[in-house]
């Protein structure tokens, strides 16, 4: 089965497009260091927004029960989806119902987790993507490569290409300002004649019942003003108690996603515009599962920042797409899994174990630690190829014993220096494809250290 | 003061000069080193792949075998990190589990925490970049990781930059990841070179003649991409500069 490594070569092959790339998200991370460093109590703030988050899912029933009731007082209707299947369905039957069949929306991770588009597509229903990233994609045929950035791993050059086949612009176009007029001319259009309009969450108060919704286009407020209905699409893990909780959470999310201090559009949505509708979907699609689980569970404080895409330097070098999963990078790979693991047994190897997407990630989420959890998982369900398993049976075996491993040695340095490069380049060894193997030297440390401590007492 | 020397096992059969290294520095500054000869392998590398089972037996093994030290001194920042804060699941409750757990040191944080030496006397002529070994850096803390809002610090880069001559150079990423990562270097060769060649280059670039670092491990993977390349830069062990410096 071909996995990350596989994908990852094949996006690293391109050298200049990988290098292009890692720079480009090196540089949000640098914008989010200064950002980041512009509040005084960064590391406290961090550490409170952790607790928040599992104090909410210490009783997360409750709050979401003091949510519905609130959200409903304030005139939205909350709908509760078990599963991508059943929060598809609801979403299809507010539209169906109400004869809609031109929906806008705005970013939302969960909507493509659930691959609401297509199941949309095929009832009839046009959808359109109103985020910049999000329609370049979308016009691309192509899934987001990243969850705040969709489409940095396009140039400009091939956006202007793909907007003059798509929206008719003129051929050549490679200048970020003209193409976002272009796009904007185009969706502006889509906004007019759209239905309904379709948002993501990214905080939902218990205390209030109102959603939150961060931008920074102001297509999620197009979205929502044109159109008489709006559907708000959430996990249910985007819950905060009360008011007050949010502040800590508006301080972190911007800056570490693109470093900016807040996002341009912040947008607070208690109940539905006079004479609109405003639905509120909760879903829950595997995430009570991950409640449950001790190990697993803190990866459910994610605000989906992709402050842990832009710093993991595998990230950086491979793309979103060599995760094949619709949350890549680091808290992806710890995702993943919790889905099928079979399918994403590569995804928590994908990492160097550096530690970086802990210490950048705003809510302390363990990120090494649960990628090393991971292994361990597939480890012991089998789902690692057998050469590897042997191979570590083996050196486990040789190093547990002294003797062994005193032997495999002399014998490794006896052949390692005895052999010609050929064979010791050869198609077996890895290592050496694009590296120098170590020196193996005559004698080993405990040799020297035997010789060294006969000669301080001679 | 006396102390356990564990040295990993890729260090005792690749690199044992800089066990030695580890020695000289350590009984310059006066320490009385005992080497336990029956030790063998921390068990990272099985750990780290994912077989825990295969890691458990040598946790435990290295238990028996360093348990009866107060001090535990290692010249490499993952294994040490290995029995600090992955040994857990093996040995929780176990008898001298804690106190071996929190008298394992890294070498440069041993000098600096438990000797308390800040100064070490020598000469160090070169321009130096420092690797900073993320399991050192993120996991040991031995120095602030670059996404932390904390006060700057960094123990390795103190005790060299005491050196008479030395000059470290400034990167462009301090404490980027080298990609080596143990197993994530075979398993992921495509992207773990291209990350070492990144490493090299930002090294070069700042004018580094001698690239040193905790791990050798890190300097291993980068060695082999340097030579391979026909890079000039060489790579040198923090034990080999301080014990060369103080020769
Ligand atoms: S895991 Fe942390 S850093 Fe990564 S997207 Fe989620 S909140 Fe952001």
């Amino acid at each position: 089965m071909i996995g990350h490594a596989e994908r990852a070569a094949r996006f690293a092959a391109d050298d200049a497009r990988a290098h292009w790339h890692d720079q480009a998200l090196w540089w949000v991370r640098a914008k989010r260091d200064k950002a980041a460093s512009a509040v005084p109590d960064w590391e406290r703030l961090r550490g409170l927004a952790s607790a928040i988050k599992a104090h909410t899912q210490s009783r997360l029933a409750d709050y979401l029960e003091e949510f519905e009731r609130n959200a409903t007082a304030a005139g939205a209707r909350v709908h509760w989806a078990r599963d991508a299947e059943e929060h598809n369905a609801i979403v299809h039957r507010i539209l169906a119902d109400r004869g809609a069949t031109r929906l806008v929306k705005s970013k939302s991770m969960l909507t493509e987790e659930c691959h609401l588009n297509p199941y949309l597509e095929a009832r009839g229903i046009e959808v359109v993507d109103t985020d910049l990233g999000e329609r370049i994609v979308q016009l691309a045929h192509e899934p987001p490569s990243h969850i705040v950035l969709p489409a940095i791993h396009r140039k400009k050059e091939e956006i202007g290409e793909l907007f003059h086949h798509k929206l008719g612009t003129a051929a050549g176009l490679s200048d970020p300002k003209v193409l976002t007029e272009a796009a904007r001319g185009h969706l502006r259009e889509r906004f007019m004649r759209a239905q309904a309009g379709l948002t993501g969450v990214n905080f939902a108060v218990a205390e209030t019942g109102h959603v939150v919704v961060c931008t920074n286009e102001g297509n999620a407020d197009m979205g929502t003003s044109l159109p008489p209905i709006h559907i708000a699409c959430m996990g249910v893990e985007k819950l905060v108690p009360r008011l007050a909780d949010l502040a800590v959470f508006l301080r972190l999310l911007a800056r570490s996603a693109t470093g900016q201090p807040t996002t341009t559009y912040t947008t607070h949505f208690l109940g539905p515009l006079r004479g609109g509708e405003l639905h509120i979907v909760v879903v829950d699609n595997g995430r009570s599962r991950l409640l449950a689980d001790e190990t697993f569970r803190r990866a459910l404080h994610c605000i989906r920042c992709g402050a842990c895409m832009n710093t993991c330097p595998v990230f950086r070098r491979s793309g979103g797409y060599s995760y094949a999963y619709t949350i890549p990078g680091p808290i992806g790979s710890v995702l993943a899994p919790s889905v099928d693991p079979r399918a994403h047994a590569s995804l928590p190897f994908a990492s160097s174990l550096c530690g970086s997407c802990d210490d950048v990630c705003p809510v302390r989420i363990p990120l090494h630690d649960q990628l090393l959890a991971r292994r361990r998982d597939a480890a012991r369900a089998g789902l690692l190829s057998s050469g590897k398993r042997l191979g570590m049976r083996l050196a486990g075996m040789v190093l547990r014993s002294g003797f062994l491993y005193l032997l495999a040695s002399r014998l490794g340095k006896l052949l390692g220096r005895a052999l010609p490069r050929r064979i010791l380049y050869g198609r077996w060894n890895v290592w050496g494809r694009q590296r120098e193997l170590p020196p193996l030297p005559r004698e080993s440390f405990r040799d020297l250290y035997r010789q060294h401590r006969s000669e301080r007492r001679g | 003061m006396k102390v356990a020397l564990f040295i990993p096992c890729y260090v005792d059969q690749l690199y044992p000069h800089v066990g030695m290294a580890t020695v000289r520095v350590l009984e310059k500054l006066g320490v009385e080193i005992v080497y336990p000869e029956e030790q063998t392998c921390c068990g990272q590398p099985m750990a780290n792949a994912g077989f825990a089972d295969d890691a458990a037996p040598l946790a435990r093994k290295f238990l028996e075998v360093f348990g009866r030290f107060e001090h535990v001194v290692c010249p490499s920042g993952s294994c040490t990190s290995m029995v600090r804060n992955h040994y857990d699941p093996y040995l929780a409750g176990a008898p001298g589990f804690e106190a071996l757990k929190q008298g394992t040191f890294e070498l440069c944080e041993f000098i600096t925490d438990v000797l308390k030496v800040a100064r070490i006397p020598g000469r160090y002529p070169l321009k130096v970049g420092l690797h900073q070994s993320c399991h050192g850096l993120r996991e040991l803390r031995l120095g602030s990781a670059s996404e932390l809002l904390v006060p700057r610090y960094s123990k390795v880069a103190s005790l060299l930059s005491s050196l008479e001559g030395i000059e470290l150079v400034p990167l462009a990423r301090p404490d980027e990841c080298c990609g080596f990562g143990g197993t994530f270097a075979v398993a992921e060769e495509a992207v773990s070179c291209m990350m070492g060649r990144d490493r090299i280059a930002d090294h070069v670039k700042a004018g580094a003649e001698v690239v040193t670092g905790t791990d050798v491990s890190c300097l291993m993977h980068m060695d082999g991409l340097a030579r391979r390349a026909g890079e000039r830069v060489r790579f040198r062990h923090v034990a080999e500069i301080l014990a060369e410096a103080m020769a």
